[in-house]
């Protein structure tokens, strides 16, 4: 089992770099810094002087990959490569191309937020949707059943702009239940949480309650069940002791995987909540075009997706005995 | 003069595709028992009507060709040098059927069946003296849904829309397929290295979150093709053939961060495809690998490929509006429900509130994705039931 | 004394797209203590849903009794509410399945799985539970019980799984055991063990036992009462003994007949013409008719009932009923001749066409951290075999001996780690894919599952034509066509279906198909790879005697790999015995079967149940 994991780490090496590599292309090559420069100077009537100054000061005055004039391993060093994608391998995102502030520090005040507004909206999601889906799932072939359905599929068919611009309204401005949108510390930041919460876990609820619902018949229709049921249990114990057990493995996959995620936030809940997170801290550097800090945002999504595949694997060797014992 | 966008290609190859697959179901197996499960199933052959009318409104959308500019003497007018002057704008089929809609504009807002104004003016009253009423509109009682803040007509932008969200829903998947089944086939049924390298890329592109990479995708791309200016309809086209669409590469991208599932999807089947009865019968009569690829694999993931089809299709309208909320979707003089929901999204705090125009958007959104979603769940059902998983 | 179990016109029906579905339709049968009912036909005629009506786990919604009385020790058990219905579930009825690879919950434990049923229906707390599992799983023979317990499913065996599942069944002391083709999914020695356990442990308890099979020489050896089921009825009824030795039905004298074995070498199989028909639209008269061989004029329209004829015996057969008989509607349609006319290929020393010397087929074992190989599998371990010209030779073993590997080494389909393969004096092995084409049309294979040997894509004809046009590109359009039309109806298949896709075909007819498209090419050699190991016993009946007669007709040699024995001593010349990897004995068919050396070969013949080869001349048409 100890291989197994190890072997999911050492796997997961080569795909970081490619992540890296694949980052500094886009960034750096695709988009040149003479590209970048003339974006923040802005447009028209950059001289090609204030262009080479702005990439002096910001670092940006090196070839991307390899410099040929420098001796020995400078050839290699000397570069935007090794300067500005390599060190995010250790974590180390630099300073934002506009207001030079460092992305690593603003990461590490922002992620809070974000994980005020998505980790309850994560936890609630996914126990009212597997809820649902085992009730649907219980009474499957009756009414309840049939319109449970439809609802989740009416459900998911409604964009999610929907949800938030109408629960804004209805609940926020109409009801004045919550305060539309903002953040505070603490205690305080409760109330601005709950109206974000409820907007996303119904937004997505629709979706999940369907596809827990097919994880769980599709257990339901399996040979041990039957055997179970041979055997004189409940249909409750052959659920919940049965049938639940086993569809955890699908429905890990599809959890585990979002976990590390939820430091990230959500771009679209956190803009439209004026939540300080760090999806908003995304949107506000698209639209400054500041691409430093898109660059670190885009690898640092991607180093949460890989390490939430490998906790995924390792959650597999705790339900799943036939991984255990490999 | 006829103007053909590259998205125009993606309704085009879409509508040939359904009359393939229409045409080829009356006999070959596999098509003709999904046909039968779909006509047993009303709902699927309901949502498919509805699929049907939509698709129709896009291609009628998507043929579109530009006038000549006719002169004073009634004649075509004549350039310089001989050639007949053409208008400046494009104008597609469904703008020539609507052209009273599109035409009939108002100031500003008003509500659906209005005859009146939303806002109070000073004008001219009866006995010559100024006063503030809600002025008369210029074609009382004709905006089904109301008109815009510009005054446009509310129910042709929701229209003109329809285009949007079927070339996002189709042409992202029909872009793809290709490398998808190419790549996926190619890795299942060689194996070894060639298989590592394929899935070494998957999963790297895979692990960039989507809507990062399609953030950076647009913002380096998408900005530096649009100061190229020629870009998209509604704005002045003066070649035939553009290949210069904003919308074709919003696809492109939204492709390449979906290809990876399907091509997941292929090269598993193709691993269980390769070690078949009939694929190991061929090989006894020493018939080559790209015969065997092409007779006996390819054809047997293509019903992964028609399912992954219409299961995107719904998410992926879904997503444009959510792009083009954050800024980075079609361009802004493009007619879509997210650019509808975009401009109106301040609407709803207006006093008294202005509704019609998110309503409307959110409406013909989801009278696509509804029918969309309940036919991909009959698709899928009638061709490979196992796949309800994913 | 009351029957534990008396079934009285059971009918469970299915609601279907097509219509109602009568899966079982009016089935009456009564099994006392301790005693032994088999309920025994071909696959789709009702005898799975009979026993799910039984422990009332009809599949629902579709699924519904909708008549009749199931008497559990004199008490009806079909109306109880669903509470009293799992009081008596796994506590008075029990089940065991055909699969017991998935019957088991993979992610519980063996112990958890035990307990289960003894704490619900026995109220013992968990320790005294235990105990009784540790000790269920010592009579059923397990070793180290104890340990066991805390074991999870994917660790055991197939024969292992199928034993904790009858200490599952059997742990309450069950009044009825159900067991739904408890054998079929396991290999010959393991089947035999098994099928004595439930022998030994209903003996012991004297629980009377339910057994399902399409087997009818587990029936024979083991059921002191049987019932024949066509169609949802039941055809024919009686102790076994007089069964066997006095088949009163028509259908159950051909299936009968339709067994291959090594009494019936050199005849033709008896065969049924025809498919059983569908559950939604049954003949009105008698079920069999239309397929009959001594079917009458009044058959169609009047449906016989079941009758008892003689002692016991109970038959649904109008030609035993004096009164239909002396009716003019009693005029035979068909009448068919009773002897099962010969199809005999003598035996001689032939020449060799087909030498394989030390073969040997390794796959490399990747383990550890970085997956590098750290041992081989030696699938095929060393085997010599020789085929001769017009002869047939027999690969048997159990599943994972490496006798597919084999046959697919020797037809370089899998390129072979080491060992000569001699063909018509070419060794094979050393030539490359290119030298190796022009052997391509001369080796052929056919293969087990008729479902996934044809592309479903392709047409017949496209299918057969595809090895014309790679191994006879010179053949013009026209001539190809007629050697396809040729070629499908020497297998029996008219020249229409060429246009015709493969899901519109039935399993016999596909297995047809894939037989036309290896003799499309005119080969010598063909491996038979279970080629009718997965046919219900008519229609294996129809596709062997369709192999003897091209061996007869084109001279051919077949490589029949199976794990049949029973096909092995009707269809082989020789025979070669196959135990992990090598061949432990090899020699003629009779020999081997009369005078076995190798201490395998002797397990693997014993374990297989066998009818009285004596009977076969008291199997007569009414």
């Amino acid at each position: 089992m100890l291989t197994y994991i190890i072997r999911r780490i050492l796997y997961a090496i080569p795909i970081v770099i490619g992540v890296n590599l694949l980052t500094a292309v886009l960034f750096f090559y695709v988009n040149t810094p003479d590209d970048m420069a003339r974006k923040i100077l802005g447009e028209k009537n950059v001289t090609t002087a204030q262009v080479e100054n702005w990439k002096r000061d910001h670092g940006y005055n090196l070839p991307v990959f390899f410099n040929g004039p420098e001796e020995g391993t400078a050839k290699l060093t000397e570069t935007i490569f090794f300067k500005k994608s390599l060190p995010l391998l250790w974590f180390d995102f630099g300073r934002s191309d506009r207001n030079n502030i460092d992305i690593g520090g603003e990461i590490k005040t922002r992620m809070w937020p974000s994980l005020a507004i998505s980790l309850p909206m994560f936890t609630f999601g996914l126990v009212l949707d597997l809820f649902l889906a085992m009730m649907l799932a219980y009474y499957r072939g009756t009414y309840l059943d049939l319109w449970g359905v439809v609802l989740a599929v009416v459900m998911m068919s409604v964009s999610t702009l929907f949800y938030i611009i109408g629960g804004q309204f209805l609940l926020g401005k109409v009801l004045k239940l919550f305060p539309i949108s903002g953040f505070d510390t603490g205690m305080d930041s409760v109330k601005f949480l709950v109206l974000p919460v409820v907007i996303g876990v119904l937004s997505s609820l629709g979706v999940g309650v369907r596809f827990y619902r097919t994880v769980f018949l599709e257990e339901i229709n399996k040979d041990y069940v039957r055997t179970a049921r041979a055997k004189g249990l409940s249909e409750g114990a052959v659920l919940f002791k049965h049938a639940l057990k086993n569809a955890m493995i699908p429905v890990l996959t599809n959890v585990v995987v979002s976990i590390p995620f939820l430091f990230y936030g959500s771009l679209i809940m956190e803009r439209f909540f004026a939540i300080p997170g760090l999806g908003n801290f995304t949107i506000d550097a698209i639209q400054a075009q500041d691409f430093a800090i898109v660059r670190s945002m885009v690898y640092l999504g991607s180093i949460l997706y890989i390490v939430g595949l490998i906790l995924t694997d390792i959650s597999y060797t705790l339900v799943d005995p036939r991984v255990r014992f490999e | 003069m006829p103007v053909i966008l590259a998205t125009d290609l993606i309704i085009f190859f879409l509508v040939g595709a359904i009359l393939y697959f229409v045409i080829a179901s009356r006999k070959e197996g596999t098509l003709k028992s999904v046909r039968r499960e779909l006509g047993k199933n009303r709902l699927a052959f309901a949502c498919m009507v509805f699929l049907a009318f939509y698709v129709s409104v896009a291609l009628l959308d998507s043929v579109r060709y530009r006038d000549a500019v006719i002169g004073d003497d009634g004649a075509s007018a004549i350039s310089e040098d001989g050639g007949v002057i053409y208008s400046p704008e494009a104008l597609s089929l469904l703008d020539r059927m609507l052209s009273g809609m599109r035409t009939r504009t108002e100031k500003t807002y008003s509500a659906p069946f209005a005859t009146h104004s939303y806002a109070k003016e000073s004008m001219e009253g009866p006995d010559g003296g100024i006063v503030r009423d809600y002025p008369p509109l210029k074609y009382p009682g004709k905006h089904w849904l109301g008109t815009d803040r510009v005054g446009n007509d509310v129910l042709f932008t929701a229209l003109k829309g329809i285009r949007t969200g079927v070339v996002i829903g189709a042409g992202t998947t029909i872009v793809i397929i290709p490398f998808a089944i190419f790549f996926g086939v190619v890795a299942g049924f060689y194996g070894g290295f060639i298989d590592d390298a394929v899935q070494y890329v998957y999963t790297t592109l895979s692990s960039i979150p989507g809507v990062l990479l399609i953030v950076a995708f647009m913002l380096l791309f998408g900005s530096s093709g649009y100061q190229g200016g020629l870009v998209s309809e509604g704005h002045i086209i003066w070649r035939a053939f553009v290949l210069n669409d904003r919308l074709f590469w919003l696809c492109v991208i939204l492709g390449i961060t979906s290809w990876t599932d399907l091509c997941r999807l292929i090269r598993g089947e193709t691993l269980k495809l390769r070690e078949l009865e009939y694929v190991q019968a061929s090989r006894a009569f020493g018939i080559g690998r790209l015969s065997i690829i092409y007779r006996h694999i390819v054809p047997n993931v293509m019903h992964l490929v028609l399912i992954t089809f219409v299961l995107q299709f719904s998410g992926l309208v879904l997503a444009e509006a959510i792009l083009s909320y954050i800024g980075i979707g079609v361009g802004p003089e493009m007619g879509s429900w997210g650019n509808m929901i975009n401009t109106a999204r301040l609407e709803l705090s207006r006093e008294p509130v202005v509704w019609w125009n998110l309503l409307a958007a959110f409406a013909a959104m989801f009278a696509l994705v509804l029918p969309a979603n309940i036919f991909g769940d009959a698709v899928r059902d009638a061709l490979d039931p196992r796949l309800r998983y994913r | 004394m009351t029957p534990v179990l008396e079934i009285k016109d059971l009918k469970t029906y299915f609601k279907t797209p097509r219509g109602v579905a009568k899966a079982v339709d009016g089935v009456s049968f009564a099994i006392p203590k301790g005693g032994t009912f088999a309920l025994v036909g071909e696959s789709g005629c009702g005898k799975s849903i009979t026993a799910l009506s039984v422990i009332q786990l009809v599949p629902e919604p579709a699924g519904y009794i909708a008549s009749g009385e199931i008497l559990l020790n004199g008490r009806d058990i079909v109306d109880l509410t669903e509470r009293e219905k799992r009081g008596i579930r796994g506590n008075n009825i029990s089940m065991i399945f055909q699969e017991p690879m998935t019957s088991l919950n993979p992610v519980l434990t063996i112990g958890e799985q035990i307990m289960e049923a003894i704490t619900l229906h026995q109220g013992k707390t968990r320790k005294d539970a235990r105990r009784a599992a540790i000790e269920m799983l010592g009579r059923v023979k397990l070793p180290d019980p104890a340990s066991l317990l805390s074991a999870y499913p994917h660790s055991l065996s197939g024969g292992m799984r199928q034993r904790v599942m009858i200490a599952i069944a059997l742990s309450c002391r069950p009044d009825l055991l159900i067991a739904d083709e408890p054998t079929t999914a396991l290999d010959v020695t393991i089947q035999a063990q098994i099928i004595d356990l439930i022998d030994e442990l209903k003996r012991e308890m004297s629980t009377a036992v339910l057994l399902i099979t399409h087997n009818m020489a587990l029936v024979y050896t083991h059921a002191e009462t049987v019932g024949v089921m066509y169609a949802g009825k039941i055809a024919e009824l009686s102790p076994t003994k007089t069964l066997f030795r006095n088949p009163m039905h028509p259908y159950t004298v051909k299936l009968l007949r339709s067994i291959p074995g090594q009494e019936k070498r050199g005849l033709k199989l008896d065969t049924i013409p025809g498919a059983v028909p569908p559950a939604t639209s049954y003949p009105v008269g008698c079920r069999f008719s239309g397929r009959c061989p001594r079917e009458m004029e009044g058959c169609a329209n009047i449906e016989p009932p079941l009758v008892e004829r003689a002692p016991g015996h109970f038959v649904a057969c109008h030609l035993h009923d004096p009164e239909f008989m002396s009716k003019p509607y009693s005029k035979p349609l068909r009448h068919e001749p009773d002897e099962l006319p010969s199809l005999a290929v003598p035996h001689e020393k032939r020449e060799t066409l087909l030498e394989v010397k030390g073969l040997k087929t390794y796959y490399p074992i990747r383990k550890g951290l970085l997956k590098r190989v750290k041992g081989h599998l030696k699938a095929v371990d060393g085997i010599d075999l020789t085929v001769r010209k017009g002869s047939t030779l027999a690969l048997v073993g159990e599943s994972g001996c490496g006798k597919t590997t084999a046959g697919k080494s020797i037809i370089q389909l899998i390129r072979p780690t080491e060992g000569k393969i001699i063909f018509n004096g070419r060794e094979l092995t050393t030539l490359s894919e290119k030298g190796l084409r022009p052997f391509k049309s001369r080796m052929q294979i056919i293969f087990q599952d008729p479902y996934s040997s044809l592309n479903p894509r392709l047409t017949v004809k496209e299918t057969i034509e595809e090895g014309i046009r790679a191994l006879n590109p010179g053949l013009a359009k026209k001539a190809r066509e007629e050697k396809i039309a040729e070629t499908l109806l020497r297998v029996g298949l008219s020249a229409e279906t060429m246009q015709r896709y493969p899901h519109e075909f039935s399993g016999g007819q596909r297995q047809r198909i894939g037989i036309a498209r290896a003799l499309a090419v005119d080969p010598e050699f063909i491996v038979c790879d279970e080629a009718v190991s997965a046919l219900d016993v008519s229609v294996q009946a129809q596709i062997l005697n369709l192999l003897k007669s091209i061996q007869r007709d084109f001279g051919l040699s077949f490589l029949f790999i199976t794990h049949d024995l029973g096909v092995v001593e009707y269809i082989a010349d020789e025979v070669a015995v196959m135990y992990g990897g090598r061949i432990v004995e090899k020699g003629p068919t009779e020999e081997i079967f009369s005078n076995p050396k190798d201490a395998y070969t002797k397990r693997l013949l014993d374990a297989v149940p066998k009818i009285d080869a004596s009977l076969l001349a008291s199997w007569k048409l009414p």
